[in-house]
């Protein structure tokens, strides 16, 4: 399974062109289906040896006989608004009435559903559900669209040309109208066209607009909305694991006598991932797992303490590394250089920490597994779920639920979680089983954003040129040691250096290389990957730059984007919005920074004040965003603000940290994500665009923690180098 | 036996009575709108009213609330409920959402307390609900314009 998709330091243009090249792939198919109404599809064109396609149906669109138009989502809503998107999507091709839309998520069927970013695969990642779904929706919509009127032409005796559809209402020059429901039998029969005529942007009634308002916003504001959490089936038990206390520790022995004399408390056995709890609710498991006593064989495990990564981290930044990009002579630039520039910065390990701690309902017997879960990857889930179970994968049915907050934990090489229930309900034949980690199972449960360390160097000369540069870093990959190790092409993991290969300035001697760690500690993508670091870093190395040319940080920028006019824009209209420049009080400051991820290009402005105990506040971001045309702007502005938020949550507060190999953090009382009281002000534009739409949902953070250091860089004699920052300078 | 008010029925519950209030809640009444985020009262996604006054339930024992009056989110119907989740709908407040039903429990009650809240005085009463999607821009708006509505209203 290729996963580069999930970051994107490889992909970019490609996977432009593969969009909009789409329309010469794909072919358009109608059927009926008995009594409930017509479904609309659009698939990949079937071209050389994939006959099983053939029985494959893109079913996007299902037109009922109440009037409602239900899009199929081949995606995860993980809180992204991707059901709103592309419900949008269709509703603005076929001129429906938003109020008769609807939603369902897709089941898991690659023929079908896949990605197109990804190939054959399903998923959600990499900020590429709008992007990869952009032409094949418009297709299906428009492709629906035609047949109504070509249904309703047939029906009432008239020219095709002289129907329109506005809101859902099929009208004739003669004032003949009707609704789609009543043209569902004629239109199944036609054949569907081929080259459907799409909608000038222009010619949009919704998209683009603030007219979109969130399909999911009236169940999530009522309790209504139901999450893996939610899941409720006869006969359904609930399930605990205990895992190992290090990374890599085994079960040796398990004394459950007193754990087994709770009322409730039906089985405790272990698995190949730790021990296993069963019982009639997740409150008696949770009793039981406390007069539980495990003894762990840990001689295989990671047991370094934090210090001791970092000294092992730092020895490693010291030998030469391969390079993953190198322009002219950084080396040797440097060595003749009579001015350089040295940093070092460390960033920890973060935890997803979505506010749905990860859980996952299986229920297995020898003829079928089913699983009920919120997943990025259900194909991944599959893969091990047939495995485990020894059933075909067709046997395997997935069921997917809203997801409460992902990041990318839902995206898992080993399926983790859902391999524990799936573990568990294979011992108890037919019973549905509800694994429910704990909050301190979540925040312990490994798969963090790797911790890095990075070692910059620069030369500048008296011209006030940065002539060369050398960033070199140390970080654990995300694919090495798990099943889809073959697919790093270079010499190191992409994501280490992702967003640091690709700076846009012109610098003539330029050069990114790095260290994969050799950590027992599982990590992935969190959201934004290797931009998370690699944003911070260089943006901050930048300003150190421009501070020692005594330079204006935008200036300089702007100097050095040679013909990147996207990256100029979206900076140009941050110092414009944000007041740049302006002349400011002692104890106020304001920073900048600037990156793309997932081919959207994002400018931040970050304003601070310092108060008089040397705490600071972040009072107001300003950030303008070039993401291609904005198909629901609200919810781009939305990601942005989320982006933000989370991301300086990181950079203030959040560490996971390890000591002998233990986790040391287990809750919000000792891990701290952005709390209200520290939410800044945020201002979101959006720059006027008609490029083909890119990502929202992880380009927003990137930017945040370097915005802020730089502002903060006026209160202090050197870069903050060091996350998290705390609250004082 | 514990004898309650959960959304104006009367509920017996006859179990163990440090059994925390959201796990009979949801297990035994069904009412899987309030969700578990910590389990130790440090992130709101619990939340529920005990005589008009946010808890979380995820933290309290069942024996807490005899003969209290307990409110779910799907049990809200004061004005000032009403006002915050048309608020919420109108500025699309959620994310994914999982928070939210803790967000709006807080917000009702704030603003069935101070019908006019200040920057400082929301910070004060919604600092215990985490957002992980980090909505609060919108969470803040949203209970200006709530109050704001609920002022015209009367
Ligand atoms: S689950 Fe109750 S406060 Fe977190
Ligand atoms: S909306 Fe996702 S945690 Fe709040």
């Amino acid at each position: 399974m290729n996963f580069s998709f999930l970051y994107d330091a490889v992909k970019d243009d490609k996977q432009n062109k593969q969009n909009n090249l789409l329309d010469r792939r794909t072919f358009v198919k109608v059927s009926t289906i008995a009594g409930v109404g017509m479904t609309v599809g659009v698939m990949p064109r079937i071209t050389d040896a994939s006959a099983s396609l053939e029985h494959g149906f893109g079913h996007f669109i299902r037109v009922a006989n109440d009037n409602t138009v239900t899009v199929i989502i081949k995606h995860l809503d993980k809180g992204q608004g991707v059901t709103t998107g592309l419900t949008a999507i269709v509703a603005e091709e076929l001129d429906a009435d938003w109020q008769q839309m609807r939603w369902e998520f897709a089941p898991h069927d690659p023929t079908r559903y896949n990605n197109l970013h990804w190939g054959p695969y399903q998923g959600t990642g990499g900020s590429s559900s709008i992007a990869n779904s952009w032409m094949q929706l418009r297709q299906a919509g428009a492709a629906a669209k035609y047949l109504f009127i070509q249904a309703a032409a047939q029906k009432w005796n008239v020219d095709a040309s002289e129907i329109t559809i506005n809101k859902g209402l099929v009208s004739h020059a003669s004032g003949k109208t009707g609704n789609f429901s009543e043209f569902i039998e004629l239109a199944a029969a036609i054949a569907p066209p081929q080259e459907p005529t799409l909608k000038k942007p222009s010619q949009f009634r919704l998209l683009g607009t603030d007219q979109i308002p969130r399909i999911d916003s009236p169940e999530k504001t009522t309790g209504a909305a139901n999450y893996t959490l939610d899941v409720d089936l006869p006969g359904i038990k609930s399930a605990v694991m205990v895992h190992p206390p290090v990374f890599g520790g085994k079960v040796k022995s398990v004394d459950a006598k007193a754990a087994m004399r709770i009322d409730g408390v039906r089985k405790i056995f272990s698995t190949a991932r730790g021990v296993a709890i069963v019982a009639d609710s997740y409150w008696l498991a949770n009793q039981a797992r406390s007069a539980l006593k495990v003894r762990w064989d840990n001689s295989k495990a990671e047991t370094r303490s934090s210090e001791k990564l970092w000294q092992d981290f730092k020895s490693l930044a010291k030998k030469d590394a391969p390079a993953l990009r190198d322009d002219g002579n950084a080396e040797a630039t440097l060595k003749l250089a009579s001015q350089t520039v040295e940093l070092d910065f460390e960033f920890p390990y973060l935890a997803h920490a979505s506010m749905e701690p990860l859980n996952c309902v299986a229920k297995v017997n020898d003829k079928r597994c089913d699983i009920w879960t919120a997943s990025q990857t259900p194909g991944i889930d599959e893969a091990v779920a047939s495995k485990l179970t020894g059933l075909a994968a067709e046997n395997i049915f997935i069921h997917t639920q809203l997801a409460g907050g992902s990041f990318g934990r839902r995206a898992v090489p080993d399926a983790d979680f859902v391999s524990d229930a799936i573990l568990i309900a294979k011992e108890l034949p037919n019973i549905p089983i509800k694994l429910q980690w704990s909050r301190e199972d979540d925040m312990k449960g490994g798969r963090y954003r790797p911790m890095s360390y990075h070692k910059m160097k620069a030369a500048i000369n008296s011209n006030g040129d940065i002539i060369a540069w050398h960033h070199r870093i140390v970080s654990q990959s995300l694919l090495r040691g798990t099943p889809f190790e073959g697919l790093i092409k270079g010499p190191i993991d992409a994501a280490i250096t992702e967003g640091a290969a690709s700076l846009p300035y012109t610098i003539p001697n330029f050069r990114v290389d790095g260290h994969e760690a050799q950590v027992g500690v599982p990590v992935l993508w969190w959201r934004s990957v290797g931009h998370t670091h690699n944003a911070y870093a260089t943006e901050v190395f930048f300003d150190e730059l421009a501070h020692k040319l005594d330079k204006d940080p935008i200036e300089l920028r702007l100097r050095l984007l040679k013909g990147q006019n996207r990256y100029s824009n979206v900076l140009k209209l941050a110092k414009e919005k944000s007041n740049w420049g302006s002349t400011l009080p002692d104890n106020k400051a304001q920073g900048v920074a600037l990156h793309k991820s997932f081919n959207t290009y994002v400018a931040q402005v970050a304003d601070v004040t310092l108060n008089a105990d040397k705490s600071f506040t972040v009072d107001k971001v300003t950030c303008t965003v070039d993401c291609g045309f904005a198909v629901t702007p609200d919810i781009v502005k939305a990601q942005m603000e989320g982006g933000i938020a989370q991301g300086l949550g990181a950079i203030l507060n959040e560490k996971i940290t390890l000591k002998d190999g233990k986790v040391e953090q287990n809750n919000f009382y000792d891990y701290f994500p952005l709390r209200i009281n520290q939410m800044p002000d945020i201002e979101v534009h959006i720059v006027n665009s008609d490029e083909a739409p890119t990502g929202v949902g992880e380009p927003g953070l990137p930017p945040i923690g370097p915005a802020v250091a730089n502002a903060l860089r006026k209160f202090r004699n050197k870069p903050i180098d060091e996350l998290p920052i705390g609250n004082k300078v | 036996m514990i004898s309650f008010t959960l959304n104006g029925k009367k509920v017996d519950f006859k179990g163990d009575p440090n059994m925390p209030l959201l796990w009979y809640v949801r297990d035994e009444q069904k009412l899987t709108g309030s969700k578990f985020g910590c389990g130790v009262a440090m992130c709101g996604a619990c939340t529920m009213h005990l005589n008009g006054t946010p808890i979380r339930a995820c933290s309290t024992p069942i024996s807490v609330v005899k003969d209290g009056q307990v409110t779910t989110i799907e049990g809200l119907q004061s004005k000032a409920a009403a006002a915050v989740q048309k608020a919420w709908q109108k500025l699309d407040v959620v994310q994914c959402g999982y928070c939210q039903s803790g967000q709006i429990m807080s917000a009702t009650a704030l603003l069935e307390q101070n019908p006019k809240p200040n920057d400082q005085e929301i910070n004060q009463a919604m600092q215990g609900n985490l957002c992980r999607c980090a909505t609060y821009h919108r969470v803040r708006q949203a209970i200006h314009s709530a109050a704001t509505h609920l002022a015209k209203e009367v």
